[in-house]
């Protein structure tokens, strides 16, 4: 068939998706600010002893990105399905999986890199020493990749549902168990001052698994929620 | 290959009768196996050297957690035979699944704690087959969640199935997961069940609760399977000629 090959078509997503968060930077700042703001509470309500929050840093660093990234959920495919976007997608000819792989990688690029790139802000106001910054920085790049896409699906499955918000957590938390164990794990192994290899070689896989699996059934549920 | 029984599970009628004539082949002996192994386990076994009469739970908490698992695969199976081969009936048997096999995990959850509380001294411990148990339900609730936001029965059904598939896919990676994490938080707990040390007057109660278990799930599956066939067949006219 003629027309824009797959990767131009992807291109395409990713350009758009961009130029539409910079027409609306609130979307994206949101989560980010909630990110702060939660890891915030935790000196408040537990205690401002650095020793103490250090101790607790993995868990609420983990926690709390896996919170935004759920808050950052909604607007993924809510928007371009009312307004008909994802529709074309749908009848553009072109691979849907991979248009939808385009767009979830878009919202990486504008949650979890942010989220990533403010960890050591915040992990540094948790008592996290300077030297666990790599580590912790390398293990919310590879799960907030997965928890993108993990997302993704949750995001496209209650498509056809009426109320999406809680819902979506509800689908969507479980499943990013892995995630979370691994992630904390790593991040306290790098606290500690330990090799931290094992920890981001299950993330890496379960971020290939995600990358591999994750669009198939984000496209089945995208196609399902739009009839 | 002829393939007409498979197809003829497509038909709702075909399903409905035939199901009808089943469910009493599984509740009766169920019916029998249950309460014979009540009786084994209760009565007839022994006490064990170190938990006593406490022990005894797990004629119920064993079976039900092990069927609470094997009901999440029942239900993706069916709900993957539905989604391929469309088959409205697979979807069916996917809805009647799911909330008998959350109420099986309430019940191991439960039994659990039951059985933590004399034997650990508390009724929680974030064990990892309890904190797996306890996210298996959250999948169950999702999947009944996601079933009830959606109105259209067709959607909700293609919807829900694509879940199940992602949650079968992902329920090793979290069994695993859930361990690697409590392998390092505490040390090994203090429940160890030297299963094949178990003696034969112990097991063999547990196994027929195991077999009356499935057979129990088998006849509330059914029913419910009719029940379900029932209301979305409700307007159909073979409903109308089986029921008069």
């Amino acid at each position: 068939m003629s027309g824009p090959g797959v990767f131009r078509a992807a291109v395409w997503v990713v350009q758009r998706d961009l130029r539409l968060a910079t027409r609306r930077p609130a979307q994206v700042l949101q989560p980010l600010a909630f990110f702060a703001v939660v890891t915030l509470l935790f000196p408040l309500g537990y205690t401002p002893e650095l020793a103490k929050l250090r101790a607790i840093a993995p868990g609420v660093l983990w926690v709390a990105a896996l919170l935004a990234s759920m808050l950052a959920l909604e607007s993924l495919f809510r928007e371009d399905a009312d307004d008909g976007t994802l529709e074309q997608f749908v009848v553009s000819g072109q691979p849907l999986t991979i248009l939808l792989l385009a767009k979830t990688a878009t919202h990486w690029l504008l949650t979890g890199l942010p989220l990533t790139l403010m960890a050591p802000l915040v992990g540094g106001a948790l008592g996290v020493p300077f030297a666990a910054l790599g580590g912790i920085l390398s293990s919310l790049v590879l799960g907030t990749i997965s928890l993108s896409l993990i997302g993704a699906v949750g995001a496209g499955l209650t498509l056809a549902s009426r109320r999406g918000g809680v819902l979506l957590s509800l689908l969507t938390l479980p499943l990013a168990v892995p995630v979370l164990i691994f992630g904390a794990r790593a991040t306290e192994l790098a606290i500690a001052g330990d090799s931290l290899t094992a920890p981001l070689y299950l993330l890496g896989a379960v971020a290939v698994l995600g990358l591999t699996l994750a669009p198939l059934a984000a496209a089945a549920a995208v196609r399902i929620g739009l009839e | 290959m002829d393939w007409t029984w498979f197809h003829k599970f497509g038909s709702p009628p075909h399903v409905y009768r035939l199901a009808g004539l089943l469910t009493p082949w599984f509740a009766w002996p169920a019916a029998l196996l249950i309460l014979g192994a009540l009786y084994g386990g209760l009565v007839l076994a022994p006490p064990d050297y170190q938990q006593g009469d406490g022990f005894r739970i797990i004629y119920v908490h064993a079976p039900s957690a092990w069927l609470a698992v094997m009901i999440y695969a029942v239900m993706a199976t069916a709900a993957g035979v539905g989604l391929i081969w469309r088959m409205k009936v697979a979807h069916a048997v996917a809805a009647s699944c799911a909330g008998v096999g959350a109420w099986f995990t309430v019940v191991s959850l439960l039994t659990g704690m039951l059985w933590g509380k004399p034997m650990w001294g508390t009724y929680w411990v974030w064990d990892p087959r309890l904190t797996a148990q306890l996210i298996l339900l959250f999948l169950y609730l999702g999947f009944m969640g996601l079933r009830a936001s959606i109105d259209d029965v067709s959607r909700a059904d293609r919807a829900s199935a694509v879940l199940a598939l992602v949650g079968v896919v992902n329920l090793p990676i979290i069994r695993y997961s859930v361990e690697w994490w409590n392998s390092i938080h505490q040390a090994p707990s203090v429940m160890k069940m030297d299963r094949p040390s178990m003696p034969f007057d112990m097991l063999a109660p547990l196994l027929a609760m195991l077999l009356g278990f499935s057979l129990y799930f088998g006849a509330v599956l059914l029913i419910r399977l009719r029940a379900e066939i029932l209301r979305r067949e409700r307007n159909a006219s073979w409903i109308r000629e089986e029921l008069t």
